[in-house]
């Protein structure tokens, strides 16, 4: 069988789909174990400090990035503490679910536009959902049973608390998370997150600015962009929304928790930092348009048209993602490491009263203006 | 001044009110502002660690002293580890006073004299055991030798041992340590305690 038969069939099928699928887990893991090096490196600079370097591997320290390397291997060689009245079925599971819908969030987000590869359509998106953003919302409220499951299944008071914290923050992060979106779900008429993408791509008013600014979801729905980062960061539960956890004093749901299973919950909180970037990116930032880039190359406003080979737009497009993702990273860490934690009322009341109404208004404002505008 | 103790008709220094001001309540001006001052120190940092990076001199973006490759540079009246003042010949100058002994606060030296071959040297130390691990390093038995015998000057201070007897240091080790350099750091090696496990 030649290889362009082998392409057609089946196998072919599944090696084509397995291209943004394999993309994916290897971008986003690699994130999540890369961010504990950002974040102790980051924070570091932000405080005067030069942060963890001394990790190495025959006297090489690469900037202390080895260390992620050395806290994995540190965590799988601890002790795996399980409390005597433990459920040892959930309790077990919790870690896993945590981290699994963080994983699986992810798979719905595109990074790039069609692929033309083999005499085939690749669309650089692990899953084609046309209800993509149902689906990222599904599997983030999802992510919060993990917590709950470790809080009940520790039999410890404390865990419980802690768990139930974080139920309580995630409704009222996700209920704003999900009115906020629906201003950007109306301009651009779609669930499915790749049509989001590619509606940013098309020029902002074009009668008043003609082809100068694509409408990126940042200047259609401006509001709606604070509102949902804002809700972002309070699903992620990482400082200023860190409540569920607390480690320091009011200890969170994971106390009894030791080692990997530790580590993954851990681990669950930097993938949804990641996910929230790509989803931030996805609705707000352009995805993965590049400004005046076009399936055959640059068109630019004033004239001057460069042409581009296929494989280098989709490059450029999918290194735009990314270069989005990290930036906004950078900006959630900055985040982190600026604000002290809000009281559980406080972070209560700003997810009620504070960014729930103001994400209905964003509706109806945007509605309004739908209505008078057109779309 | 705390707003309960404020005095009727006084004016208030706003940065001192319990109460928030609107812009501080609004909430959203106010974490600008402190991400623009973590941002930018982020942003100075990076650039002092790139310019640091490609060797430029004195650009220093982080104040962190790496503590077993650089040390702070120690006062030159640190009390560190104890060492016996050798004489010419290499016998200690110590001549069994007892001074130290008796005037130790913690009671961590222990000396057995013994006669000393030269009639116009009265003893020598048989033994002279310093137990570090009592040691409160007041410095009285520096001042109290009428022969400048003991020194606190070695710039020791990284002695450990895994056990109790093992911080017991004996009148040999304490006799082959040499004064700290000019800058503070030890001249000696720390000395290997005698539980020492390799």
């Amino acid at each position: 069988m030649n290889p362009a038969e082998l392409m057609a069939g089946l196998p072919g099928d599944l090696i084509i789909n397995a291209i943004p699928v394999a993309f994916i887990m290897f971008v986003v893991l690699n994130f999540g174990g890369l961010l504990t090096w950002v974040e102790r490196k980051q924070s570091a600079i932000m405080q005067d400090r030069i942060g963890a370097n001394r990790a190495s591997i025959f006297g090489i320290r690469i900037l202390g990035l080895l260390h992620p390397l050395a806290d994995a291997i540190k965590m799988l060689t601890k002790e795996d503490f399980m409390p005597a009245r433990a459920d040892k079925l959930m309790f077990v599971l919790a870690p896993f679910v945590s981290v699994f819908f963080a994983l699986a969030a992810f798979a719905s987000i595109p990074f790039g536009d069609t692929l033309h590869l083999f005499g085939r359509d690749v669309t650089l998106q692990a899953v084609t959902l046309n209800v993509g953003i149902l689906y990222v919302l599904g599997m983030l409220s999802l992510g919060v049973y993990g917590l709950m499951m470790a809080g009940w299944a520790s039999a410890n008071n404390y865990a419980l608390l802690g768990g139930q914290r974080a139920a309580a923050l995630m409704i009222s992060a996700e209920i704003a998370i999900g009115a906020s979106i629906m201003g950007v779900v109306m301009v651009y008429g779609s669930l499915d997150l790749q049509d989001i993408a590619r509606g940013q791509g098309q020029p902002l008013l074009p009668k008043i600015f003609g082809n100068w600014i694509p409408a990126w979801g940042i200047l259609t729905q401006p509001l709606a962009f604070f509102l949902f980062l804002t809700a972002g960061i309070a699903a992620t539960k990482r400082i200023p929304f860190d409540m569920p956890e607390g480690e320091s004093e009011i200890i969170g749901y994971f106390v009894e928790y030791s080692g990997m299973k530790f580590g993954m919950f851990a681990m669950a909180d930097f993938l949804e930092t990641v996910v929230i970037a790509g989803m931030t990116t996805a609705l707000f930032l352009g995805g993965w348009q590049v400004p005046y880039l076009h399936a055959s190359g640059f068109v630019f406003p004033w004239g001057g048209t460069v042409a581009l080979p296929h494989l280098m737009v989709v490059g450029l497009q999918v290194g735009s993602f990314l270069l989005k993702v990290v930036v906004l990273i950078w900006l959630l860490m900055l985040i982190r490491w600026t604000l002290p934690r809000f009281r559980y009322d406080q972070a209560m009341r700003l997810g009620w009263l504070g960014l729930f109404p103001l994400a209905i208004l964003n509706i109806v404002v945007t509605s309004l203006v739908l209505l008078a505008v057109g779309r | 001044m705390p707003a309960q103790y404020q005095q009727h008709g006084q004016e208030m220094d706003p940065r001192h009110s319990n109460r928030l001001t609107v812009r501080q309540r609004f909430y959203l001006v106010e974490i600008l502002v402190g991400l623009r001052l973590t941002g930018v120190r982020f942003f100075s940092n990076m650039w002092k660690h790139t310019q640091r990076m490609f060797g430029v001199k004195g650009v220093r973006g982080a104040v962190t002293i790496e503590y077993p490759e650089e040390r702070r540079p120690y006062s030159p009246r640190l009390r560190s580890l104890h060492r016996l003042v050798r004489r010419e010949d290499g016998s200690p100058r110590c001549v069994a006073c007892m001074m130290c002994e008796t005037v130790c606060p913690a009671h961590c030296i222990y000396i057995v004299a013994s006669e000393h071959p030269n009639p116009e040297i009265e003893k020598v130390p048989e033994r002279f055991d310093i137990d570090l691990g009592k040691c409160v390093f007041c410095g009285f038995c520096v001042e109290a030798c009428p022969e400048d015998a003991i020194r606190m000057d070695t710039g020791i201070l990284e002695f450990s041992s895994f056990s109790r007897f093992g911080m017991i240091y004996d009148k040999q080790t304490l006799l082959a340590l040499d004064p700290a350099k000019p800058d503070g750091s030890p001249a000696s090696p720390v000395p290997i305690p005698a539980d020492r496990r390799i």
